[in-house]
Parts: C-alpha cells; sequence; structure tokens
C-alpha cells in the first residue's frame, strides 16, 4: 500500500514538472513564428481604444505587431514597473510615473535606453518637432543632481499643462465680465465677493490629492520670488520662514478668511471637483488640460474659459506647471529596440498626434499638430511657454519636505496653522533632510 | 526500515514546509533585511551598499506622525472594541432567541461585511459630503442645520466618521462569531436558572457572560488586528487628510513606499507595526487566559 502511494506520489511530482516545463516552452515555439512584435505598457484608460486603433494601422503598414498592454489604475501601474524592474520583465516600452528621482533610479539601473542619438539624427528632425518643455521632462542636463548621463530618456505622446478655468455663465450671473478674468489676486478676491453675495462657491480642485496643492502654491512662490528664489530654497540656501513663503501661504489663508474655497476641497479628489465645475457648482477650477475631455463627457454645455492664475505679485510672470503629460521609454534591455524606437518616432508624428489629440482630447507633442483642435484646448497650448515643472529644475525636494508642506497647507486651509507656523515646521524638516545628506 | 519511515514522515511535511517557508518565513526575512537598509525598490538591491544598520528605526521612534497615526488607529479600535461588538453582541442576542424571520436578519446584519471596502468607503464619501451628501440633505430637512458640515474635511469629525463607518462595515464578523457561541450554550442551563427564579439580566450575567468569555476574547482579538490595520476605507473615504487627521499606520507605510520611494523605511515602519500587534495580541491572550481563571 505504502509502496503504491509513493509510487503514485513520484509520477504526480513528474507530471507536474512536465507540464511546467512544456508551459515553459511555450513562448519558445511562438518565437518560431518569427512574428516581429513588441510590447507596450501604459496605465491610460482612456486611450487604449485610440492605441489599439493606432496598433492595428501600424500593423498594417510596417508588418509590426503592438501589443498594448492597459494597467490601470496608475497607482498599480507604478508598483508593477517597479517589480518588472526588479525581475528584468519589463516590456519593449512602457512610461515611468513618479518623480525625477525615481526616473533617474530607473536610467542610472540600466532599465532605460538612451534616445539622444535618435533625437539628434538627421539635425534633430524628431527632436525638432517636438514641445521643448515636454522633452525636457524626460531629459538629464549636464552636470545634473541625480548623476545620471546627460541625455533624453524619454518620449512625450501628449503634453499638458494645469490653469484656472472659468465659468462665463455664473460669472455672468454674479455680474462680472465674463470676457475679462481676473487677471490679478486683488481682482480674483473682489469677484469673490460678487459671487459670495449670490451664494456661488468660489474655487474648486482637487486638493485632497496633495501633489495639486503642490502644483497651486509652487505657481504663486514662482511669481512671488521667482524661479531663482525658489531653486535655492530646495538647494536649502533660503529658508522657508522667508517673508516670501510665508506669502505664498498666507494665500490659502486669505482664500479661507474670503470663503473662496468649496466645501470640503481638503479631502476632496479631483474627480469631484470636476464633477463639481462641470454642474455649475463653483465659477472657478483650478485643473489640467485634461479637464477638457473630462468637462465634455460631464457636460458638454459647460460655457468655460481658461486663464492663467491671477498674479499675486507684479515682480515675477505667473509660471504654471506644464510639459511632458504622458511618455514613454524604451528599455535599454529590450531585444526590440530599433522597433521600439521606429514605433515612438512613428506615434509622434503629426497625423498619429492629430489622430490621438482628437479622439483624447488632449494635447498633442507634435507642435505641429496643432490644427483643428478644441477652442479650450488651444487656450491650454498658447499657456506652454509659461510652464515649468518640477523634473526639470535640476534640483529635487526631500519627499518629507514636499508632504509637509501640502498637508501644512491643508491645515492652513482647516484653520489649524498660521503661514508662519507652517514655514517653521518645513524649516525644520528641511534641516533635518539637510543633515542627512 | 525506521529511517525509511523517518524520511517518508519528513517528505510528507515537506510541502507544509516549503509552502510557509516561501510565503511566511522568507517574506518576513525579506522585510526585516530590507528595514536595515535604504533602498528605493527601484535599483538593483545590494544589501552591502544600502545597509544603513538601524537608522531606520531610530528616525521611526522619533517621527511623530507614525505614532500620530497610530493613535488614530488605536481610537477607531476603541471605538470598535466597544460600539461595534456591542452592537454585535445585542444583535446576536436578539436573533438567538426564536424570533420570526431570524435567517433574514441574520443575512441583512451578514451584509456590510461582504460588501467591497471600496464601494462602501465611496458610497459613504459621498453621504458624508459637503455639497451633495445625503447626511446634510437629511439634517436639514428635520432642521438641524446648525449640524451641517464638511464631514470628512472637517477635522474634528473626520476621525469619528470613518471609525463609525468601520463599525458598520465590521458589526457582522462580531454578530455572527458571538452567535454561534451563543448557540453553543445548553439551554437546559437557562430552563434550570429559569426554575430557580433567576430573572433575564441575572441568566445573561450568570450564565451567558462566563461561558461566552472565550468567544468574547476572540472577537476582540480578531477586532483589535483587523481595526488596527484599516486602510482601504480610509484610502477612499480621505487619503489620510484633512492634515494628518486620519491616517493610520497603514497608510504612513504605503506613503513611505510609494509616493517617497523609500522602501527601507517603509519595511522598519511594517516590522515595528507588526510588533505593536504581536505585543497588543500577547496581552490580550494573557488577559484572556487570567479571565477563563477567574
Amino acid at each position: 500500500m505504502d509502496k503504491k502511494f509513493c509510487l503514485f506520489f513520484m509520477l504526480s511530482l513528474f507530471i507536474v514538472f512536465l507540464s511546467v516545463s512544456l508551459v515553459n516552452c511555450g513562448p519558445n515555439a511562438q518565437n518560431k513564428e518569427q512574428v516581429k512584435s513588441i510590447k507596450v505598457w501604459h496605465w491610460m484608460s482612456d486611450r487604449e481604444d485610440a492605441f489599439l486603433e493606432l496598433a492595428e494601422i501600424y500593423e498594417k503598414e510596417t508588418g509590426v505587431k503592438i501589443n498594448f498592454e492597459l494597467y490601470a489604475p496608475s497607482d498599480a501601474y507604478t508598483q508593477k514597473v517597479r517589480a518588472a524592474a526588479q525581475t528584468n520583465t519589463l516590456p519593449d516600452i512602457f512610461g515611468i510615473l513618479g518623480e525625477k528621482r525615481d526616473f533617474a533610479s530607473f536610467v542610472k539601473s540600466g532599465y532605460v535606453y538612451d534616445l539622444t542619438e535618435d533625437m539628434d539624427r538627421d539635425l534633430g528632425s524628431w527632436k525638432n518637432k517636438l514641445f521643448a518643455k515636454a522633452l525636457a521632462v524626460n531629459e538629464f542636463e549636464q552636470a545634473n543632481s541625480s548623476g545620471v548621463k546627460p541625455g533624453i530618456y524619454g518620449v512625450p505622446i501628449d503634453v499638458t499643462n494645469i490653469q484656472m478655468l472659468y465659468n462665463k455663465d455664473l460669472l455672468r450671473g454674479a455680474g462680472v465680465d465674463a470676457s475679462r478674468p481676473p487677471k490679478t489676486w486683488k481682482e480674483l478676491i473682489e469677484i469673490n465677493e460678487k459671487l459670495k453675495a449670490k451664494g456661488m462657491q468660489g474655487l474648486v480642485s482637487g486638493w485632497g490629492e496633495i501633489w495639486m496643492i503642490d502644483c497651486f502654491a509652487s505657481n504663486y512662490a514662482f511669481n512671488i520670488m521667482g524661479k531663482d528664489k525658489v531653486l535655492d530654497t530646495i538647494r536649502g540656501k533660503v529658508p522657508y520662514t522667508d517673508p516670501d513663503w510665508i506669502r505664498v501661504f498666507d494665500l490659502f489663508r486669505e482664500m479661507r478668511d474670503e470663503g473662496m474655497l468649496a466645501s470640503g476641497i481638503v479631502t476632496m479628489v479631483n474627480k469631484t471637483a470636476e464633477q463639481l465645475f462641470a454642474n455649475n457648482r463653483a465659477a472657478f477650477a483650478f485643473n489640467g488640460s485634461w479637464c477638457v475631455n473630462v468637462y465634455k463627457g460631464m457636460n458638454p454645455d459647460l460655457n468655460y474659459g481658461v486663464m492663467l492664475p491671477p498674479q499675486a505679485s507684479d515682480k515675477y510672470p505667473m509660471t504654471i506647471w506644464g510639459g511632458a503629460g504622458s511618455s514613454f521609454m524604451v528599455n535599454k534591455q529590450s531585444k526590440e529596440v530599433q522597433l521600439a524606437v521606429d514605433f515612438l518616432k512613428w506615434i509622434t508624428d503629426a497625423p498619429q498626434q492629430i489622430f490621438l489629440s482628437k479622439e483624447t482630447q488632449d494635447l498633442p507633442s507634435n507642435k505641429y499638430s496643432l490644427k483643428d483642435i478644441p477652442m479650450v484646448l488651444s487656450q491650454f497650448a498658447n499657456a506652454m511657454d509659461n510652464t515649468t515643472h518640477p523634473n526639470v529644475w535640476g534640483v529635487s525636494e526631500s519627499p518629507l519636505v514636499i508632504e509637509a508642506f501640502d498637508k501644512g497647507i491643508q491645515s492652513i486651509i482647516i484653520g489649524e496653522k498660521t503661514p508662519q507656523q507652517l514655514g517653521s515646521e518645513i524649516q525644520a524638516i528641511k534641516e533635518r533632510e539637510m543633515k542627512k545628506k | 526500515m525506521r529511517t525509511k519511515t523517518v524520511l517518508q514522515n519528513y517528505l510528507f511535511v515537506l510541502p507544509a514546509v516549503l509552502i510557509f517557508s516561501v510565503f511566511y518565513i522568507y517574506p518576513f526575512y525579506k522585510v526585516f533585511t530590507l528595514s536595515l537598509c535604504q533602498w528605493d525598490g527601484i535599483a538593483q538591491f545590494d544589501f552591502a551598499k544600502s545597509f544603513i544598520g538601524f537608522r531606520n528605526f531610530i528616525e521611526l521612534f522619533q517621527d511623530k506622525i507614525w505614532w500620530g497615526a497610530m493613535l488614530q488607529a488605536g481610537y477607531i479600535t476603541l471605538i470598535a472594541l466597544t460600539f461595534q461588538n456591542a452592537l454585535a453582541l445585542m444583535l446576536a442576542l436578539a436573533c438567538d432567541r426564536d424570533i420570526k424571520g431570524g435567517n433574514i436578519y441574520r443575512v441583512i446584519f451578514y451584509l456590510p461585511p461582504v460588501l467591497s471596502e471600496v464601494v462602501v468607503g465611496l458610497v459613504w464619501k459621498w453621504i458624508y459630503d459637503g455639497n451633495y451628501g445625503l447626511l446634510n440633505h437629511w439634517l436639514t430637512s428635520i432642521g438641524l442645520s446648525n449640524l451641517v458640515t464638511d464631514w470628512l474635511s472637517n477635522p474634528n469629525t473626520a476621525l469619528t466618521c470613518v471609525a463609525v463607518i468601520h463599525c458598520w462595515k465590521g458589526f457582522g464578523w462580531g454578530f455572527i462569531i458571538l452567535l454561534a457561541g451563543l448557540q453553543t450554550i445548553p439551554r437546559q442551563l437557562y430552563e434550570a436558572a429559569k426554575v430557580d427564579g433567576a430573572s433575564s439580566w441575572q441568566m445573561f450575567k450568570s450564565v451567558t457572560i462566563p461561558l461566552m468569555v472565550p468567544v468574547f476574547i476572540l472577537v476582540s482579538i480578531l477586532t483589535v488586528l483587523g481595526t488596527m490595520q484599516v486602510f482601504v476605507l480610509i484610502l477612499s473615504m480621505t487619503d489620510g487628510g484633512p492634515g494628518y487627521h486620519t491616517e493610520v499606520p497603514v497608510t504612513r507605510i504605503l506613503a513611505s513606499m510609494v509616493n517617497s520611494s523609500r522602501f527601507g523605511y517603509a519595511c522598519s515602519q511594517g516590522v515595528m507595526f507588526g510588533a505593536v500587534l504581536l505585543a497588543v495580541s500577547f496581552v490580550q491572550i494573557k488577559l484572556s487566559k487570567y479571565m477563563k481563571q477567574a
């Protein structure tokens, strides 16, 4: 009985081993078919259909099969890419979500192919057709603080920027000339008074997602103290207790005291903020160019315009966050690097970019594809010269400081902290982090 | 022959040992190793290069936000231990009697735990919403508009609101376990007590409670372990905000790992959190032994 059982057990083990071996033989068998194909991982669920359509066209044109694989939401995608990097199973083309230091770590670990030569070939024909600001997000300059070999490591497939939007109907309803949206902070406060008198909410935004607070505050930091001083703060040369930083924090206190902020803004996700604005529940929104597609879906009749955030100071111009919306990178360890580069060249050509823009209402990364885009989207495109992004600053702030900064602004909005308190708290964390270095 | 039998025995134990090693011992070893390192989760892991000793743990001991998050999880746990379990016990006592439609009540009470936590979080977020929320709408309609607030954005109410929903979602587990416990108590004991002239309260105090002590302990251990690890509800309702008011240990671990790319620090948080939970469970077990003896 025992012998029989042992025999049965060993036989079972052998069958399992054989099955696993056969399954592993699968891909080799497929390789024999010699079908040229590349794999692309992305997280953009709104673009999946358009990507699949483009893949079909590309296969007809070149015979190369493009396998788009969607992994959403973006948090899950981020983890998948990191896990794949650890196990050397990254696809031929993938995107990196996160901050510049994460991007740098991928490059330094040898996961990302340097596209500089391809971009510069033929007098830079590929490079020159893309928005420079979008390309800069994927670029590491000479002597960058991350210690990455200088070069271009990613291809933007669309561009974006984050501005303020105003509801023309609500402004008219409050007796404001909707053709003249506020240009200064003072005008914004005055308009807010009129809106309040009519029982309307002022500004709505997804400030529960703290990066949006960071973005808004950063705009005003550039406006009040200029780029150099902001970067000097990150370098540790200017403290967060500087009067200019206190002024930036004080803008949030002022918005709170003036009753300008929509109810529940500190825990609001951007999707809810978009619903409120689309349903005429707030006169102003702070949102990115992707909102054009979102608002179109939520309320096609929404009558709105785009404006730069009103200036709080006339010392420096208003600078907004923007650049590459989504970018793709080529896996340096892929066996099909050239096929992957060719596909990225093709997808950033004008016809494909126009198609993507029409399908998704995103701004194209090819600057010669701006024809036939909706009016509101062209307003976003016009502000590309005013854009900046932490990924192009060359220095990066400690994540702990960023968290204290953003969460601290939430605390100002809920009336728990004063701007001065916040400045001191962030500075204490900054000094602690500087000591670690 | 004896050697053969011993080998055979080991062979049969081997799959279990392998599974336990691969899924429990190795991950724990890996997490502990990482907790002694500074690593971003992207670069190839090199222990020698990234080893920093106990620096992550030293930083963790000084991390006020982490300990604040631990206290907040403790607050939710306290509410769950008291209100959630009291509600579960009351409903279990009610369903233990021969009432009409008892099975329907059991199904209804067990529904919340079966629902997806993300869905529950999003639905309740909508109910609490300051702009569209049903709760504010109801309060206004019954003349209590002075109570209207941004429930989840108000630092005074946010954590309690999350705790209430956690209790609502979790009481079904306690209800089922307590009901099963109640049904194991021999009916003859109640009948004997009745013959002796005991009132309902006396029967509850002298028959039900002593016999239910092991079940109460089980429920309380499960409640503590389950509640301290709450995070899905929080992610879907407040994402730890406003400020740090609804942060709990798991959201902090996620923040270290995902937002800050500090895998080593996140692992040290995980190890510390595990140690705290282990200590709490140990105290509970000691207490339960003492109570059983008493």
